[in-house]
Parts: structure tokens; C-alpha cells; sequence
């Protein structure tokens, strides 16, 4: 079943943030927490990871599968309408059967979570950043940020770069080049274009263009083969989610090196530790969900599987778990 | 202290990580390394190193010049070690059905109209476009990561290349 209310923000409390409510779950934060209730049951987390992981959500337009933003709370993305969750993917939870799901539709939970982000996001703060490159999330009300909090995700149509599609980074565009990144070459390709075929002979530093990028944790498609999208992003830090695949995702390590915890998507056990260096290719299987740790910012290519069709091929077992068996 | 290095991997110069198991099969995660694959395989072998579904990323070892190769649909190649020229041309006449996946090879040298030629560097991509030919150019040893779909001439020989246990 479907729940349909309106997201509400109070009027706002001692500490200046407002309160929201989406169905039978309500948001309250204060100098250093949200406290999240619903009808089973109640949880309580520090404020910047929770925004973290709740502005990958919103800008990833609830991803593909679930995004966990701790081991408690999350949503299930169903294209069209999205779970909100509490408990679904925690073992002891649901052996207490005190897990707790509600289903909205897309645009509804969106608006709540960007309604959420605006008033509780501090100015100064940015969600994307790494640690040492923002401000705090923690204290009194304090402004906002909302230039931050309302990017754009990078989606090109079929190549970054091309007339009419993505367009590179520069400095003179608001992208200098990150501070572990100096490093990187940033010259451009030569491309020596007949006349007529400007639309189709191209090329772009990928690695340079990576290296500009103002975000971490966020994959943007930079090219597209029919439903085969091309997601890099520079990581640094931790994943503020814990993602749980509804399809195979592959992992191609550019430079520098993540490590990654693997566990059950359902239960959460784990089951893997996965270390990747420059070069390396790994995939996370469908019935898996995963977390990474990267000491330096590095670049990772995120491959994914656009099709529509996929997750409900998996879920009903007509499609494997893993990409290959060898 | 402050001065970072980018770590990138090089045909000749690569650290490979792995997989630490905890309660999986190691096989599940199909972890192999591009630079690995690139440095035991023959001049322009498309050795699939990542695939979902039908679509393909491919380790290309670039040595020498290529055959020309038409592709059904958009490819990219992304430069990972070393420099590539890229030659493009629009055929004379249609090659390739739209509907096909995967590039072929071109018997000999097709007849149409030259589109230009694009000079890759470490990191560079290219867009190899669809229902056009393209042949490469390497100099030294070289690899590319191509991003496509499973085709007549994708290798698939994920035992040899991945790690088991």
C-alpha cells in the first residue's frame, strides 16, 4: 500500500530546526542528533552522517536498490515510489518484528528529504565535501546552504564534452583542481575534427575531469552504451551509505586504493572484505550491500546496468545474483 | 608532508588487491586487474574484465596497429597506460546493422570519407561512434578500457584472469 501525506515542517524548536513528518515517521534534530519515531519503535543518530547519507538519496533520486543510511533506517527504491524503512534490513529487528516500512510515492518522499535538508543543513556545511574540505553539521540553527544542497548530478546524455551534453570542468567554471589531484596531468587530447563530423569525433581527460570534481561519493554518468553508463567519482573518506544492490554493480579501481565491507543485504553479515587497487575490477553482486574506506581521495569508475528490468529479473530468480560463473 | 601522489596503475607497475573472505565464494566477486590481464594478453585481444548482462568493459593491450573495426553502436575507449591514435571514418556504406552488438572487423581497408583523428593521452576517452570504423595506433605497449557490448570478438576467459579463492 501506497502512503500518501504531506510532508510537514513545524514550526521550529529551541535549537531553531524544524520538525517533519512522512506517514507514521517523524524527524527532529538538535545540536548533535536526529531522532527518528515511528510506530514500533525510535532511533537516534549523529546529524552529519545521517545528512550525509540523506543528500546522497536525494541526488542519486533514491539509487539503485537500497540505500542504508546506517544499520536502522533507509529506503527501498521501486522507480515510481520508494520505502522508507526502519529495521527491514537488521536481523534482530526483524526477529523482534520491530522493523517497520511504509511506501510513498517518489515525488512525495523526495520533496520531505530536500524539505529536511534545507532547513537542517547549516551554512558552511556541505553533505559532499570529505571531512577536512566543510564546515561543521553540528550546532544551533545556523543559515543555510543551499547552493550545496541542491546540485545537480552530472548525467551526460552520451559523452562529457560533446556540443549539447555535459560540459568539462575548468577553473574558469567553478572546478579547481582537488587538492590530492594536483598531480594529475591535465592536458587535453588533440583532436583533429573534417568538417561535418564536430558531433562525433571527440575526446576528453577523464582523468582530469575527475580530478576537478567538487564531490565525494558521487557518481555521475560521463558516458552512455544503451543501458551501460559509465558513473566515475572521487572518493574520500566514508561512503555515508551502505548501498544494497538490486542488480550486479561493478567496481573499477582508476587510482589510489578503497577498501570495502561487504555483508548480506539482508541480514547484514558480512561476508567479504574487498581491497582495490589501481587497475583492479570487482563486482558487488545483486543480494549484497557494501561500504567503502578511502584514506585518499581516489577515483573510482562505478559501471551500472541501466536496464529497468533487471531488478524484478533478479528478485523472481529469472536473473543470477552474480554477473558471471566461471 | 601535504604533498600527495595519485596512484595510478601502469601495464608495468601495478599492485593488485584482492579479496578477504568471510563467509562468500570468492569467485562471486569476479575480481581480476586490468593492467594483469593487459600484460598476458596477445595485441589487440578484447579480454571482457567487467560484464553485466550483454554489456562489456573490455582490457585492450594496444601494440601496433589495429584492424579496422566497425561498431552497431557507441563505444568509448578510455586510455589507462600509455598513448593511442585513433583514426575515424565514415563508411562509404553501411557496415553494420544498427540492431548488432559488439564491433567487427573490417576486411581490409574500408572505402568512405575520413572524419579525423584523435590523439589520446594517459586518462584520455574517446568516443568511437556508432555505425562508424575506427582502427588504433600504438606506438609502445598500451592499454585501453573500452566500454561496450558483448560482441563476436570479446574474449571471455574469466578462470584464467580471476581470483578463485
Amino acid at each position: 500500500m501506497t502512503t500518501s501525506s504531506l510532508a510537514l515542517g513545524t514550526e521550529p524548536n529551541e535549537h531553531g530546526y524544524r520538525s517533519f513528518t512522512l506517514g507514521g515517521f517523524s524527524f527532529e534534530r538538535d545540536e548533535y542528533f536526529v531522532h527518528i519515531e515511528w510506530p514500533t519503535g525510535r532511533h537516534v543518530a549523529a546529524i552529519e552522517p545521517f545528512l550525509k547519507a540523506l543528500m546522497r538519496d536525494v541526488a542519486w533520486n533514491f539509487f539503485y536498490g537500497t540505500v542504508n543510511f546506517d544499520s536502522v533506517i533507509g529506503t527501498v527504491n521501486h522507480y515510481g515510489t520508494v520505502d522508507l524503512f526502519a529495521g527491514r534490513f537488521n536481523e534482530a529487528y526483524r526477529m523482534a518484528e520491530l522493523d517497520h516500512l511504509e511506501n510513498f510515492p517518489h515525488d512525495e518522499i523526495k520533496q520531505t528529504f530536500q524539505a529536511i535538508l534545507a532547513d537542517w543543513v547549516n551554512e558552511g556545511f556541505d553533505p559532499f565535501a570529505a571531512p577536512q574540505e566543510t564546515g561543521s553539521a553540528y550546532g544551533l540553527k545556523n543559515g543555510d546552504n543551499n547552493s550545496a544542497v541542491t546540485r545537480e548530478r552530472v548525467t551526460a546524455q552520451r559523452m562529457v564534452g560533446l556540443p549539447n551534453d555535459e560540459p568539462l570542468r575548468s577553473d574558469a567554471s567553478g572546478y579547481p583542481v582537488n587538492r590530492m589531484f594536483l598531480d594529475v596531468d591535465q592536458s587535453e587530447p588533440q583532436v583533429e575534427v573534417e568538417p561535418g563530423y564536430e558531433k562525433e569525433v571527440s575526446a576528453f581527460n577523464f582523468f582530469a575531469y575527475l580530478s576537478r570534481s567538487d564531490v565525494t561519493w558521487n557518481p555521475s554518468v560521463v558516458s552512455v552504451c544503451r543501458d551501460s553508463l559509465m558513473c566515475p567519482t572521487t572518493e574520500e573518506f566514508i561512503l555515508p551509505i551502505i548501498h544494497g544492490n538490486d542488480r550486479v554493480e561493478w567496481f573499477i579501481q582508476l587510482s589510489d586504493e578503497i577498501v570495502w565491507e561487504v555483508n548480506d543485504r539482508e541480514t547484514g553479515r558480512p561476508r567479504a572484505k574487498v581491497t582495490m587497487k589501481a587497475g583492479d575490477c570487482s563486482a558487488m553482486p545483486a543480494d549484497i550491500r557494501h561500504q567503502g574506506f578511502s584514506p585518499k581521495r581516489s577515483m573510482l569508475l562505478v559501471w551500472e546496468n541501466n536496464s529497468a528490468e533487471l531488478p524484478g529479473l533478479i528478485a523472481r530468480g529469472e536473473a543470477p545474483t552474480v554477473p558471471v560463473r566461471f | 608532508m601535504g604533498d600527495y601522489t595519485t596512484v595510478f596503475g601502469r601495464l608495468n607497475n601495478y599492485t593488485k588487491g584482492g579479496v578477504e573472505l568471510i563467509n562468500d565464494d570468492a569467485k562471486n566477486y569476479v575480481f581480476s586487474n586490468m593492467f594483469e590481464v593487459a600484460s598476458r594478453a596477445k595485441p589487440w585481444e578484447k579480454v571482457a574484465v567487467a560484464k553485466n548482462q550483454q554489456y562489456v568493459l573490455e582490457a585492450i593491450r594496444a601494440e601496433g596497429t589495429s584492424e579496422w573495426r566497425v561498431t552497431p553502436h557507441d563505444e568509448f575507449a578510455l586510455v589507462v597506460d600509455g598513448d593511442l591514435v585513433v583514426e575515424l571514418l565514415d563508411p562509404a556504406k553501411p557496415l553494420v546493422d544498427a540492431n548488432e552488438s559488439g564491433s567487427r572487423a573490417v576486411k581490409g581497408d574500408p572505402q568512405g570519407t575520413p572524419m579525423g583523428t584523435i590523439h589520446l593521452g594517459h586518462g584520455h576517452m574517446a568516443l568511437l561512434p556508432a555505425g562508424r570504423c575506427y582502427r588504433m595506433r600504438a606506438e609502445q605497449p598500451s592499454v585501453v578500457l573500452l566500454q561496450t557490448i558483448q560482441g563476436p570478438d570479446t574474449v571471455e576467459k574469466w578462470a584464467d584472469i580471476c581470483q578463485k579463492f
